[in-house]
């Protein structure tokens, strides 16, 4: 299957700007797959989705999404997105519901009409259904944005970028001010949504468990590439894995692991092994001094991820 | 089809909330032509007089209307970089609309705000004693609406070269200003001084205005003093700089949108 978002040597200088915000990034996303691009603050994300979401001319490069240019065919890769901006972007004086409505209108999802009371029955189902999942009330819907919390206008930007089912669905930071129930409500919705199939999901985050399921993880740095692959083959490049081992009588068990071939580290309250996940058990099995304490380590993402960007480049 | 218009219509109706919800502003939108043509109609009158058998007070009515209507639908296209200031611009740029859709939609909503500001003008103009047949009504109101879409046009036009709210509050007085002198609305454009009087005709709200007294003073005595052009002529024009106004500002607009 062709790729639904396929970016080559991307490159966005901003005007007046010394350095490139995106420096020859390329990189390919499957269909109705999980992708996840991570980096610090200022390492080019946002820039990136604004050049795949057509809102931003780029440099240089090629961007080709669902099929079409994003130069050249701006119109053609609108039909086929959605995406949740990390800069809210609601009107504040229109009510929450108002905000979704001119959305739907906007895509071609219902026709327009002045009043609530006047849409479809269908749009009023699902704006009720979508608040539910973050936890908007439908009295909160029916508010002035301008009384929002934070929270409260991203809860709404997810309920509004959600209404219609996009091929792509781009999420720029989507969790950041949610409170931890919206944002498990949020991840089981595009749960289901993903499993329902036809819907890639392109996500920023800088809550690294989030991209713990991407199927495919591209990490920048500076605008460029520094890492990219699924969590496990980012954690394995870089992370050792390691086994903390603690006995009564240390020196027996340090010296029983040097004849065993196996290199550790001795501090005041331990050995530390590093081993191979699978190797463990092996490990274990050849030690015979009896042993107080194991403690085996797996690495987060979030650690890989730290590494990674600590590298001289 | 259906879904530009849709989309043009949702947009316009949001302008239109904007007005009806900021009380202040629509006290602002009912006083000012009240206090417009009230003192400035009663002032000139007196001091002027009926020159030549010409109402000053009609003719400052209509001039004050065309005006009002040009200015006011130019002038709230400015709120096209508010909106990208506060990042809502973002949501509609990346809604799946023709860009002309999305403009169109803003000159539809600013012009409807300007006649809702008209219809205060009306009001003050009938207390005030100036005499509005039926017909002038329904002659003037088609030719209302042609002049906000021309003012919204005209503003597009102005705001495809500016990139800040800042620069476009001190750019566009810069362009409004003279023109409410070279426009014609208190006084005949063709008795001032000839190098004014041609000038004027770089001004695109004295078509504006003529437009809106054509349909006026059609078929009165004083139409030959009070009016320049006929009203097609000036439609005409009108609808040939729209088109063009409208295509450049717009191309310029989206340029800007995403030649950051
Ligand atoms: N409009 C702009 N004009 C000039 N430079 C910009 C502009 N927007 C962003 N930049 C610069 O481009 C670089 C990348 O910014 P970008 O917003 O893409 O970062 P990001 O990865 O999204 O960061 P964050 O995690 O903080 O959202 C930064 O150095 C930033 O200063
Ligand atoms: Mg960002």
């Amino acid at each position: 299957m062709p790729p639904i978002i396929q970016v080559e040597q991307l490159v966005k200088r901003y005007r007046k700007a010394e350095q490139n915000a995106v420096d020859g990034v390329s990189f390919t996303v499957a269909p109705d797959s999980f992708f996840a691009l991570l980096g610090p603050n200022g390492a080019g994300k946002t820039t990136a989705i604004s050049i795949l979401t057509t809102t931003l001319t780029p440099t240089s490069g090629l961007v080709v999404v669902a099929g079409h240019d994003v130069v050249q065919d701006p119109d053609a890769v609108r039909r086929q997105l959605g995406i949740i901006f990390q800069k809210p972007s609601l009107d504040l004086n229109l009510s929450a519901e108002e905000n979704v409505r001119l959305h739907a209108v906007l895509y071609g999802l219902y026709p327009w009409r002045p009043f609530y009371r006047l849409m479809p029955a269908a749009y009023r189902k699902q704006v009720d259904e979508l608040a539910a999942v973050v936890g908007l009330t439908s009295a909160e819907m029916g508010q002035a944005v301008r009384t929002f919390s934070g929270g409260m206008k991203r809860k709404l930007e997810i309920v509004r970028s959600l209404i219609h089912r996009p091929r792509v669905l781009f999420l720029d930071e989507p969790t950041t001010g949610l409170d931890p129930a919206s944002r498990r409500g949020l991840w089981e919705y595009l749960g289901q949504v993903r499993a329902q199939g036809g819907t890639t999901v392109f996500l920023t985050t800088h809550y690294l468990e989030e991209a713990e399921d991407a199927d495919q993880i591209c990490i920048l740095n500076h605008g460029r590439v520094v890492s990219m692959g699924t969590a496990e083959t980012i954690k394995g490049d870089l992370v050792q894995n390691w086994v903390r081992l603690d006995a009564a009588d240390r020196d027996a068990l340090a010296a029983e692991l040097t004849a065993l071939g196996r290199a550790y580290e001795r501090d005041g309250e331990g050995l530390t092994v590093p081993v191979e996940a699978a190797d463990v058990h092996a490990l274990l099995r050849g030690i015979d001094t009896p042993l107080t304490r194991v403690t085996t380590h797996t690495p987060t993402l979030e650690e890989a991820y730290l590494e990674i960007l600590e590298r001289p480049a | 089809m259906m879904h530009q218009l849709n989309a043009g219509m949702t947009l316009a109706y949001r302008d239109v909330l904007k007005l009806l919800r900021d009380r202040g502003r629509l006290v602002a939108t009912f006083v000012f032509p009240f206090i417009f043509i009230g003192i400035l109609g009663g002032s000139l009158q007196s001091s002027y007089g009926q020159t030549g058998g010409m109402n000053l007070f009609d003719f400052v009515f209509t001039g004050i209307l065309g005006q009002t209507l040009f200015q006011s639908a130019a002038i709230g296209i400015i709120s096209l970089i508010e909106d990208r200031e506060n990042d809502f611009s973002q949501e509609v740029f990346i809604a799946p609309i023709s860009r002309y859709t999305i403009i169109m939609g803003k000159i539809a909503g600013e012009g409807l705000v300007a006649l809702v500001q008209a219809v205060g003008i009306l009001v003050f103009a009938r207390i005030l004693g100036v005499s509005i047949s039926l017909p002038q009504l329904m002659r003037s109101v088609p030719a209302m609406v042609a002049v906000c879409l021309f003012g919204g046009a005209f503003g597009v036009l102005v705001l495809g070269s500016i990139r800040t709210q800042r620069a476009a509050n001190m750019v566009f007085p810069f362009i409004m200003l003279p023109q409410f002198f070279l426009s014609g609305v208190f006084l005949p454009v063709d008795k001032q001084k000839p190098f004014l009087s041609a000038l004027s005709q770089l001004s695109p709200m004295r078509y504006a205005v003529d437009l809106i007294r054509g349909t006026f003073y059609m078929g009165r005595a004083d139409e030959a003093e009070a009016v320049l052009k006929s009203v097609p002529f000036n439609l005409g024009l009108m609808t040939v700089l729209f088109v063009v106004f409208l295509v450049i500002g717009t191309t310029r607009f989206v340029k800007q949108e995403t030649e950051r």
